[in-house]
């Protein structure tokens, strides 16, 4: 049985740690609201962009002469994983969350005997991939300094990525990250950048468009892609940090709670060892004065 | 039958425009491009330039580069830098002019460069 001070201690530590979490919490939500902001304007951008690059390579006439980029170098050999984390913690489970569904995909590229290539773009991610893929790893961004992540950043890392591309470094590039649904819901995703996934879902129905180009088409492509890719970053930076802002403000509010609860259990708890040593006290008095 | 079309402006991070028009004209790469209702479906990249909206009134956009798909009566805009001209800022406009003279100078940008910048330099003087 803890004593009345050690209680009152535990109370008081509670007590802080809930101050505190109340507080990221509250920071979380003023953040959010504008990450929010930013990945939801942003999507329109990204997704026009990704359906303009659909519906060129729809018309394109002879695929073999088509850029690699588009259409992929042909071998199915080395992937590339693009790691998008965050870069601080105490998110809930916004970085592992990413992290497991990584490691189940690696874990099914090494089983078919691809090779791997890792990227890992904020520190948590990394700092979670190393012990098991650390070999594997063959750069890490980190942007902690950053206050705001910018479509420079993104083209920083696209430019690398193409840079690798050319040098026949490998043959797929896969992006991991956090998908923002709502506050409470973010759905870690992957998606393939390079080739770009030929899914029509979204146009299947509609009429093809036989496109008038100017320049020809390989010109437009060309500075096409290299475009996209940076957006498609982009697109996952933002819907990142939404997500992170999200998953940090359900996870403080939480704690909060939880701390609350501990509270009221301790407070309790720390009332009844008062009490009974008074009533210990009383009796004590009590039975010594019959005694005389 | 209306003669008029849907016009979307869209930066990476926000929409900047959604209206209907009756004809815009474009900077598109290789000249000035006008835009009707039941135009072909086309792709094409745009240079730096004035995109001008026609409605009711007149609304004219200084971009430096983008991207545009029309099809289906949609005109889409895929741009980074579109600003309204009549929001535009005089300094502004003025540091951009100088900051593409500089690059212009230096003798080590391809001729595509050059050409984008020279389009950039003289769209900029003629609305400043």
């Amino acid at each position: 049985m803890p004593s009345l001070d050690d209680l009152k201690k535990r109370i008081k530590s509670v007590k802080s740690t809930q101050k505190i979490t109340k507080a990221m919490k509250m920071v979380a939500a003023a953040k959010l609201r504008k990450a929010q902001e930013n990945a939801e304007k942003g999507r329109p951008y990204s997704l026009r962009m990704q359906n303009i690059i659909l519906n060129l390579t729809n018309s394109i006439n002879d695929p073999e002469h088509a850029p690699k980029l588009l259409v992929g170098s042909g071998k199915d050999k080395t992937y590339l994983c693009l790691l998008l984390t965050a870069d601080r913690g105490l998110c809930g489970g916004f970085n592992s969350n990413i992290c497991k569904l990584a490691k189940i995909n690696f874990k099914n590229y090494l089983k078919e005997g691809k090779n791997l290539k890792i990227i890992t773009v904020g520190s948590k991610g990394h700092d979670q991939i190393k012990r098991e893929y650390g070999k594997h790893i063959i750069k890490k961004f980190s942007f902690k300094e950053k206050k705001q992540i910018t479509f420079n950043e993104a083209d920083l890392i696209c430019k690398e990525i193409i840079s690798l591309f050319d040098q026949k470094e490998f043959d797929k590039c896969i992006l991991f990250f956090n998908n923002f649904k709502n506050v409470i819901t973010q759905i870690p995703q992957a998606q393939q950048i390079i080739p770009i996934e030929n899914k029509f879902t979204e146009r299947n129905d509609q009429t093809k468009f036989d496109y008038e180009f100017e320049p020809d088409e390989d010109e437009i492509l060309e500075e096409l892609l290299p475009k996209n890719i940076s957006t498609q970053i982009f697109k996952a930076f933002l819907e990142n940090a939404a997500s992170e802002q999200g998953s940090r403000m359900t996870a403080m509010d939480n704690a909060t709670r939880n701390a609350g609860d501990l509270v009221d259990k301790l407070t309790i708890n720390y009332n009844r060892s008062r009490q009974a040593s008074i009533t210990k006290e009383l009796i004590e008095i009590i039975s010594g004065a019959e005694s005389l | 039958m209306s003669e008029k079309f849907t016009i979307e402006i869209i930066a990476p991070d926000k929409t900047i425009l959604k209206t209907d028009a009756h004809e815009v004209t474009i900077p598109s790469f290789e000249g000035e491009m006008g835009i009707l209702k039941d135009h072909i479906p086309l792709i094409t990249f745009l240079r730096p330039g004035l995109i001008k909206i026609f409605n009711e009134v007149e609304t004219t956009y200084f971009i430096e580069e983008g991207t545009v798909e029309f099809s289906d009566n949609k005109l889409l805009i895929l741009t980074s830098t579109a600003i309204d001209l009549s929001k535009i800022d005089k300094k502004f406009m003025e540091a951009l002019i100088n900051k593409s003279e500089t690059k212009i100078s230096k003798s080590s940008i391809s001729d595509k460069e050059r050409y984008l910048l020279n389009h950039k330099i003289e769209t900029l003087k003629s609305i400043s």
